[in-house]
């Protein structure tokens, strides 16, 4: 390109080049989006009569949260809530500690290579089996009951932190670590003082938005036996009393509200 | 008391980074190594301490050969040997004080280390070392609100508690203004002096580096094309290291007496 006369470039203008440099490939490429967004809207079938009767379930259901009914299964509500927070609590804790290992071993800079296809494998294997698949099979083999829900918890907590503690230990600043290892530190002073000052925040905040998943969560597992509100929440929707469901809604809603306003003043202390 | 024998480092791309280097530098002498960016200075000092394992030749501090140590003689033989870093490399989120005091962390335990309960003795040096780069006040600040020249000293500081035979320095004035750049190399000259340590100062700035060493290594290529007083670096010789230029301006003696009585005011 260092051929190009000034001359014959000046006053020609000037565009960014496109990211796709053949137009007949950039080309198909938008052509075939589009057909593939037309075609794929094409193939949604919708009953509109079942939607017409659909539309009234939907505002009664919304119209209850107009009157949510705390009172008459207030003790069922309150055993569930307290479930739901003791498991997440536990699951978060115990999650949060075996990640934080794992989620060493699952850094290419910091492990060696034999370490860092195990971890990375756990983490896989977590990541790929969705929350209410291994509550499903831990409920079979646990019984019905909140500890098969802090089990499920646990496991899908490693998968969530080790991973983004490991991409977080990964782009961290190389020299601050670097000059540790040449004080002569051994390892585990090497990751205390070289490693962990870097990562410590976004540990904190992924922690404190894991709690806040885990408790979403264990409002849907719940529904599959696993215990907590959800499984009161389950037993609402069972016998069409909505109101009481608009209850416990609210209150899941009010508490990751408050999850969200306390992570928040948390992370902003640890910067 | 240092010596490199044919040190080589070849990297996995195919990049000689040195070829087969050798060097000798006595107890407390301070050498300044230059070169063009590229030239494997970088690389040399970290074969040093293996922060970068070097491919081949032998590392001789004192009478150990440290490219054969295991890696628990490695972090002893580190302790021997203070780095000092570009861009500072404190650990930002730390304060002054733990940044001091991870030199020593080759000396103690890791409980000792994990609960910051070190011994007096090394609390006591490194109030001592912050009070003599005129830093104690900022003991308990967090590195990431200090200045880039105070970083630095704290870097020193860092280095020197770990009470070394000698220092590595890789470019300790990079990313600092010029005043500040003068005072950093007066204070690395004037603390290897007081404590007769050997040090490598890998330095860019050539008049900088005439300014201060008695000695100067010429690095090209990773090979040394110069070894001399810093009077010897005629233009020609620059030449030969780092290509074609006018280098009259460079070498041009500069006087530094207004400068250090600027420090002594502060």
């Amino acid at each position: 390109m260092s051929d190009i006369a000034l001359d014959d470039v000046l006053g020609k203008g000037w565009k960014k080049p496109p990211f796709v440099k053949r137009a007949w490939l950039r080309w198909v490429l938008i052509v075939g989006f589009v057909a593939y967004i037309i075609a794929a809207f094409a193939t949604i079938e919708v009953d509109w009569g079942r939607v017409y009767i659909g539309l009234d379930r939907g505002w009664q259901f919304i119209l209850s949260f107009t009157r949510p009914d705390f009172i008459s299964r207030w003790g069922d509500i309150w055993n569930g809530l307290i479930e739901s927070i003791v498991m997440t609590v536990a699951a978060s804790v115990v999650g949060i500690l075996i990640s934080i290992p794992i989620g060493l071993g699952a850094a290419r800079n910091i492990a060696p290579l034999p370490v860092y296809v195990i971890c990375r494998g756990i983490v896989a294997i977590s990541r790929a089996l969705q929350e209410i698949i291994v509550a499903i099979l831990l409920v079979a083999i646990f019984g019905f009951g909140p500890l098969a829900g802090f089990l499920t918890l646990s496991f899908a907590t490693i998968g969530f932190l080790s991973k983004l503690l490991a991409e977080d230990i990964e782009a961290m600043d190389r020299s601050q670590a670097e000059a540790i290892k040449a004080s002569g530190a051994k390892w585990m002073q090497w990751i205390n003082y070289g490693v962990q000052p870097q990562v410590m925040p976004r540990l904190v905040g992924l922690s404190m938005y894991r709690v806040d998943i885990n408790f979403r969560e264990s409002a849907i597992l719940g529904l599959v036996g696993a215990g907590g509100i959800g499984a009161t929440l389950n037993t609402a929707f069972d016998r069409y009393e909505y109101d009481t469901a608009a209850a416990i809604l609210i209150l899941i809603i009010g508490i990751v509200m408050v999850l969200e306003y306390l992570s928040g003043i948390i992370r902003a202390r640890v910067q | 008391m240092l010596r490199l024998e044919k040190l080589t480092k070849t990297y996995k791309t195919g990049d000689q980074a040195l070829k087969a280097i050798d060097l000798e530098v006595p107890k407390g002498q301070v050498l300044a190594l230059i070169g063009p960016s590229g030239a494997g200075k970088s690389t040399m000092i970290r074969c040093i301490n293996r922060l970068v394992e070097p491919t081949g030749g032998a590392v001789m501090l004192d009478d150990t050969d440290l490219t054969r140590l295991g890696s628990g003689a490695l972090r002893k033989a580190r302790r021997e040997m203070g780095m000092i870093f570009q861009e500072y490399a404190l650990v930002e989120r730390l304060t002054v004080m733990e940044n001091v005091l991870s030199g020593r962390l080759g000396f103690v335990g890791f409980w000792r280390s994990f609960l910051r309960r070190y011994p007096q003795s090394d609390v006591d040096e490194a109030f001592r070392l912050l009070d003599r780069v005129g830093l104690l006040h900022m003991a308990d600040k967090r590195a990431d609100e200090l200045s880039g020249g105070q970083r630095q000293r704290v870097g020193i500081c860092r280095a020197l508690i770990q009470n070394p035979k000698l220092l590595l320095v890789d470019e300790p004035t990079a990313s600092l203004d010029p005043k500040t750049s003068r005072q950093i190399m007066r204070l690395i000259t004037e603390l290897c002096r007081e404590r007769g340590l050997a040090a490598i100062i890998n330095i860019h700035d050539v008049a900088l580096a005439q300014m201060f060493v008695p000695r100067v290594v010429g690095l090209r290529l990773g090979e040394i094309v110069y070894d001399g007083g810093p009077t010897g670096l005629t233009p020609d010789k620059l030449t030969e290291i780092y290509g074609e230029e006018d280098w009259e301006a460079t070498i041009e003696k500069v006087d530094d007496d207004e400068d250090a009585d600027i420090e002594a005011a502060e």
